[in-house]
């Protein structure tokens, strides 16, 4: 199992768009991938999950992702956290 | 008796129609149990997949009538009912409790509709009417119940609801819908949103009074100042039904001015920006019709949080920026903090008078640190756009060629290392320190363009501190001292072939508008709302006229004498 925090760099925060790119990126992946914000704990692979976290701009993401693919996998969901999106 | 309600303008506008009132109720499914639970999994995927064609269609028509970014709305509304934490979830509770669909449903849908509302973020609060939008039309096709269908809407009418879900805006009836109002939501709530991007008048969060209004009631809406007026008596009809004529006439007047260059009427071209303070400005630039951004304040990437920014994060919001005005000039301005703007993490010494002291520039020169960083962000986004880069703050020459030296030796370091750097920007300063007003011909050799700040140069000038209300009465734009150094800027400017702006309060001012036309300003950069109104009334000066009067200006006595030798003119040319 691989951990790594980041922090959340889009000045808007990250709202719905954001999260429907993590999340499709994530349910492309086989490994569990659990996301960890503010003492919260959810599914990585829904985005109502996600959405309750309330992600804000500075906000500490961890990402906690276990089985295949679990390197490539932080790697590129880390990227999509702290892009800027539209 | 007229009664009235007052609620948040969420879109601007008036409206004079009848009141269709929509049902406020709500159902609530009931605990049930099901005898077959493979049946009724196979009732609720059924349900699922039908909406999924009811939203599909939703969405094709709202891309139709609004284009992709609004139908985007619909896109997430497909999503949800492929959430495996909503989906799974409905569909354990049925096959191991044995629970029934619609109430299985409801349930899990209502966990995320309170976690959601109870989010800070009043956007990501928003998104539970998302949930409940969605999981009510899934309950209703399990029920075998019709939604409220708005677009078979005849007659002409306002809206109103208790709330209106995304799916019910995009199918309002644009032909008869002339406005609507809702008991609860906010400026950013999706139906807020919808009707900006409709430009339908909207009023929302009128409180639960609204629920009262009987169906067909006369309503006078008032969206510009979130006014709702209920059975309202023949002169109140007659007043608002002026003032809405009024009103969107004015509308259209300015509207025609989005798409138009800057041109007085005798055929001088300026250019109209606009002053953004973050990344959601550029849109509302773009909107109003701005020709450039004229000042992009950096500030808002360094306040509000616990240390600096990172370059990678500097450099994505620059891009952005530069990418969104697609070749369009955009003025970035280095950090400017001091003043009143501070940064706690930075830890600097306090100052008896921070106006006076180791401000903008003069910081970035010492914490050379901080500065490096911003400048490589900068160069790193250069290519990206049209940027140009500026100073502010800056009083002697020394300081123009320590800060662009800085900047060139990062460039030559960016491009030993590979990256991608644009040969083209030009770099300028800040005009806001009387000692550089003064001396503008000797900045002009080594600046590609002066921005002259406004604000700040009324106060150094007047030695009156902008914050204290004692000396307010010395905030004097229009007085002669001020023209004629701005007078200086742009003919020393003019001399070298550089341009000159303007990014204070008076760009947009439409007393100063004709004194910086006529005195050669190329370039105006004021807020986003006050962009149309100034393109407007450039389009109604002379430049020749005006180059003549404002020199005139300059020999008056003071400030209420330049202002009134403006508006007389102004009439005076309004009567010819």
């Amino acid at each position: 199992m691989m951990t790594q925090t980041f922090t959340v760099t889009n000045p808007a925060g990250f709202h719905v768009r954001p999260i429907k790119t993590f999340v499709e990126a994530a349910s492309r992946y086989p490994a569990k991938i659990n996301v960890l914000c503010k003492g919260k704990k959810v599914n990585g692979k829904s985005s109502l999950s996600m959405l309750t976290l309330g992600i804000a701009a500075q906000d500490e993401v961890t990402l906690e992702i276990d089985g295949e693919g679990e390197q490539e996998a932080m790697q590129k969901l880390g990227e999509l956290l702290v892009q800027i999106h539209e | 008796m007229t009664r009235k309600f007052k609620g948040i303008a969420a879109s601007p506008g008036l409206a004079i129609a009848r009141a269709v009132v929509l049902s406020t109720e709500t159902y609530v499914p009931a605990e049930s149990r099901t005898e077959q639970p493979e049946r009724e999994l196979e009732r609720f995927r059924a349900a699922v997949r039908q909406a999924q064609e009811e939203i599909e269609r939703i969405r094709t028509a709202t891309e139709a009538k609004l284009g992709a970014e609004k139908a985007a709305i619909f896109e997430g509304h497909l999503l949800i009912l492929e959430d495996p934490d909503l989906i799974e979830t409905v569909e354990a509770q049925i096959r191991d409790e044995a629970a029934g669909a619609e109430y299985a449903l409801y349930q899990v849908a209502q966990t995320f509709v309170e976690a959601l509302s109870q989010l800070e973020d009043e956007a990501l609060r928003e998104r539970a009417a998302d949930v409940r939008d969605v999981s009510g039309r899934v309950i209703d096709v399990l029920r075998g119940v019709r939604g409220g269908d708005l677009s078979q809407l005849a007659d002409e009418c306002i809206v109103v609801a208790s709330d209106l879900t995304p799916s019910d805006t995009a199918q309002l009836n644009l032909e008869v819908v002339r406005g609507f109002v809702t008991e609860i939501g906010s400026r950013t709530s999706h139906s807020a949103i919808m009707a900006r991007s409709l430009d339908v008048p909207a009023i929302v969060g009128a409180g639960a009074g609204v629920r009262d209004i009987p169906d067909g009631a006369m309503l006078v809406m008032d969206a510009t100042e979130g006014m709702l007026l209920v059975d309202p008596t023949p002169e109140e009809l007659t007043a608002y039904t002026d003032k809405k004529a009024a009103y969107d006439r004015r509308r259209a007047e300015l509207r025609q001015w989005a798409g138009r260059p800057s041109v007085s009427a005798d055929g001088h071209r300026v250019e109209i920006a606009a002053n953004i303070g973050q990344l959601e400005d550029v849109q509302k630039a773009l909107d109003n019709g701005a020709e450039a951004i004229g000042l992009f304040r950096t500030e808002f990437l360094y306040m509000g949080r616990s240390a600096l920014p990172s370059e990678e994060e500097q450099f994505q919001s620059y891009k952005y920026v530069l990418e969104k005005m697609a070749g369009k000039p955009v003025v970035i301005r280095t950090l400017d903090i001091g003043g009143d703007k501070e940064l706690p993490y930075l830890d600097l010494p306090k100052e008896s008078n921070p106006f006076l002291g180791q401000r903008a520039l003069r910081l970035c020169l010492e914490r050379q640190d901080v500065f490096r960083a911003q400048l490589r962000a900068l160069l790193r986004a250069s290519p990206y756009g049209n940027l140009k880069i500026m100073f502010p703050m800056i009083a002697v020459l020394e300081e123009l060629i320590d800060a662009k030296r800085i900047l060139e030796e990062e460039k030559r370091q960016l491009v030993a290392s590979g990256v991608a750097v644009s040969e083209t920007f030009e770099v300028g300063m800040m005009i806001e320190v009387p000692s550089a007003a003064v001396s503008a011909d000797l900045f002009a050799k080594e600046a590609d363009f002066f921005s002259i700040g406004t604000n700040d140069l009324i106060q150094y000038t007047m030695a009156a501190d902008r914050m204290n209300e004692t000396v307010s009465y010395l905030y004097q734009p229009y007085h002669p001292s001020i023209l004629r150094l701005i007078r200086h800027v742009i003919d020393a400017a003019r001399e070298e072939g550089k341009w000159v702006g303007v990014c204070g309060e008076i760009a947009g001012d439409p007393t100063a508008i004709p004194l910086l036309l006529g005195l050669g300003l190329h370039e105006f950069s004021m807020s986003a709302g006050s962009i149309l109104p100034a393109r407007e009334r450039v389009g109604s000066l002379s430049h020749g006229d005006w180059q003549t009067l404002s020199r005139q200006a300059l020999s008056l006595r003071g400030h209420r004498e330049v202002q009134s030798f403006v508006q007389q003119h102004l009439e005076g040319s309004e009567q010819a």
